[in-house]
């Protein structure tokens, strides 16, 4: 709720402060060119680049900001960590009563544990100095009463924390944290969290940075980074292309002739909105969870995209062309290769386009289930082991090399189908 | 001499006795032609006007051999027409034009499929290019050039292939009133220039008129020819200026008559008129 309002917060200031600016520093005229009058001329709605960026940066900021990042200057409060102490009282068998304290060092998460230096010890009273030693976010367990004399005696109470009265199963809160008293009589302290994330569950930026750079130079359980994408990257591109080879020359023949599109129908339609990570278990079951296990299912989820998107290619042809072909003199042979083909061009890669998210998708689910190398398998096999570094830093680089992969195919598509959208 | 003024050389476009039907999806048929009789002599310029759903493009793809005729037949030069060839050339209003090839590589289009060696082709696109008014347009791209533009490379593809017969269905259909007038005079001067046989559709009775030698308007349900003229417009043409041609009382007395002819046939078709 914080973090969301924090974040609705970010988006209106930046709002304003840039409607404030753009009028500061823009003439009349250019404004006029900004806003259209007509409202809800989607045409002239073009993604404004600086709010993209402020949009980026804003994310980035508040997760600085609550994972205690060093990248930001501002940060949500922390969890305590240093030295700190509180007081207990008890009562012995005999109904005295006595106060000792507590010191506990509670260490920064990413260091090491440094011990307090022994408490001093008093020596004429029977509650005796107690020292203690946690992380920051964790609780630690404090048996005062082992080191007091009589301590060991079933009627030896802890009565009182910070000259507050306490039962077992009571928290009283004292300095830089809490303390609660369990009923075999421990007491248990659990330092200041603060309003960060701990690291387990959202590191730092920069510790995600220094894990990129730490796995492309070592790698992560005997693979290199490089080599586990490669291997997604690979798997993709096999199954990608075995579905272009069978599913467009498909499209094709169901575009092409009532017999094919009447016998492949039923097939297509049947298999299309099948997700293909439902097609998993059987494809394990068939093929096991090796290369071509995975290769097959890619495979399979290229394959309808490719063969509708070559159907409708074939279909979507302006039957004049066909006509003008004919009336030129070509052959039916001619009509297909000079013709049909590159006319259906823009909606094969369209459907590539589609088809290659899908796979990427796809190809990292199915090595979440079962891989050796692999992007997918990367990221799983750190979370087991909870290293939420590695986890956010796979995810990252999947979304990266994602988006890379459909700016790679809209690149080719305005190299070879430079009349898409113009005819 | 040109060729069109050789007009006594034996007709060369037989339309026989062709009739259509559609049969709809509800199992009833549609005649959408009956009993069409055309002769058409070599280099004759025929236009054929109708209200919509009258049949013209039906009769033109009959023409064409996209489609067979439920009756009768067709026949060029005394060979039944049993499918679409190159001997009958057709423009269309848009759209069929090849976007992943350049302007040279449309025209070249016809030829290049008959392996036709490729120096001659280029030689053949350069003198089209040059007779349509598209010269230095040879490398641009289809979907660079205006609606006009298009159009032209459209019958500098159709000729490339030097058909007997040109069909044109609607060629200038899209274009607006200024360029339409312009590439009349272009229709008009390739006519004289080539002799080819044109038979074009059109919706624009004025269009039919200037570029009909002979004009058939036809009715609808079933498409029938209603009426035929022999006009002296087309010729007028190709000597003076097309403006002058149209000024003419003839010229407007004639379109006001096929227009009350349309306007009738349309309101019978909206069922005004009993």
């Amino acid at each position: 709720m914080l973090i969301l309002s924090l974040y609705i917060s970010c988006f209106i200031l930046l709002l304003v402060i840039y409607k404030i600016v753009i009028k500061r520093f823009t003439s009349i005229d250019s404004q006029k060119k900004i806003n259209t009058v007509t409202f809800g001329d989607e045409s002239a709605v073009t993604p404004n680049r600086t709010a993209s960026i402020l949009s980026i940066l804003t994310l980035f900021f508040i997760w600085c900001a609550f994972t205690g990042s060093s990248l930001s200057p501002l940060h949500a409060p922390g969890p305590f960590t240093g030295d700190t102490s509180f007081s207990y009282s008890a009562k012995n068998a005999d109904n005295q009563i006595d106060t000792a304290q507590v010191f506990i060092r509670v260490n920064p998460v990413d260091k090491p544990l440094t011990t307090l230096s022994p408490a001093n010890t008093k020596l004429n009273t029977f509650a005796k100095n107690d020292s203690a030693k946690t992380s920051a976010y964790r609780s630690v367990l404090i048996r005062v009463k082992n080191n007091d004399n009589g301590g060991k005696s079933k009627n030896y109470l802890i009565t009182k924390i910070n000259n507050q009265p306490i039962k077992a199963k009571q928290t009283i809160q004292v300095a830089n944290g809490d303390v609660s008293l369990s009923s075999k009589g421990s007491l248990s302290f659990t330092p200041d969290k603060g309003w960060q994330m701990e690291p387990i569950w959202l590191p730092a930026p920069e510790f995600v940075f220094t894990r990129l750079i730490d796995v492309a130079q070592n790698g992560y359980q005997n693979v290199g980074l490089f080599e586990n994408i490669v291997w997604s990257l690979l798997r993709v591109i096999a199954g990608f292309l075995l579905g272009c080879i069978v599913g467009i020359p498909l499209g094709y023949a169901m575009g092409l002739s009532s017999w094919f599109r009447g016998w492949f129908d039923p097939i297509v339609e049947f298999m299309r909105p099948i997700p293909p990570l439902a097609l998993i278990p059987l494809v394990i079951i068939w093929f096991g969870i090796w290369e071509s296990g995975k290769i097959s299912l890619l495979f399979l989820a290229a394959l309808w995209i490719m063969t509708i998107a070559a159907r409708a290619g074939v279909s979507g042809v302006n039957i004049s062309k066909i006509h003008a072909a004919y009336s030129l003199g070509a052959s039916k042979l001619q009509i297909l290769i000079h013709v049909i083909i590159p006319n259906s061009l823009p909606e094969i890669f369209t459907g590539a386009r589609v088809a290659m998210g899908v796979c990427w998708g796809t190809v990292v689910a199915a090595e979440l289930v079962a891989a050796e190398k692999g992007a997918g398998k990367m990221i799983i096999v750190a979370s087991k082991f909870q290293q939420t570094d590695i986890v956010i830093m796979g995810i990252i680089l999947i979304g990266v090399i994602g988006y890379a992969i459909d700016m790679l195919m809209r690149i080719a598509e305005k190299k070879l189908v430079p009349w898409k959208g113009n005819s | 001499m040109t060729e069109q003024q050789n007009k006594d050389t034996s007709s060369s476009l037989h339309v026989d006795d062709v009739s259509m039907s559609f049969e709809l999806p509800d199992g009833s048929t549609a005649d959408a032609l009956q009993d069409i009789s055309i002769n058409l002599r070599k280099g004759e310029l025929l236009s054929i006007l109708g209200p919509s759903g009258c049949g013209k493009t039906t009769l033109l793809n009959i023409i064409a051999g996209f489609l067979v005729p439920s009756k009768g037949s067709v026949s060029l030069n005394n060979q039944l027409v049993t499918g679409p060839s190159a001997e009958r050339g057709m423009v269309f209003q848009q759209g069929a034009l090849f976007e992943w090839m350049n302007v040279r590589k449309n025209i070249g289009f016809g030829p290049a499929m008959q392996n036709i060696a490729e120096d001659k082709i280029k030689q053949r696109v350069d003198h089209l290019l040059e007779t349509v008014g598209l010269h230095g347009f040879a490398e641009k791209n289809i979907y660079e050039l205006s609606g006009g533009m298009q159009q032209r490379v459209s019958l500098a593809r159709c000729l490339a292939n030097d058909p007997d017969v040109i069909l044109m269905d609607e060629p200038l259909g899209a274009l607006d009133a200024l360029t339409r007038e312009k590439m009349q005079g272009l229709i008009l001067k390739l006519w004289k220039e080539t002799g080819k046989t044109i038979v074009l559709i059109t919706h624009s009775v004025e269009e039919a008129l200037l570029l009909g030698e002979r004009l058939i308007v036809m009715a609808p349900r079933p498409g029938r020819i209603h009426k035929e003229y022999q006009l002296p417009f087309a010729q007028q043409a190709i000597s003076t200026d097309i403006r002058e041609v149209k000024k003419q009382s003839e010229f407007t007395a004639t379109r006001e008559e096929i227009l009350s002819m349309i306007w009738e046939m349309e309101e019978e078709i909206m069922g005004l008129k009993a």
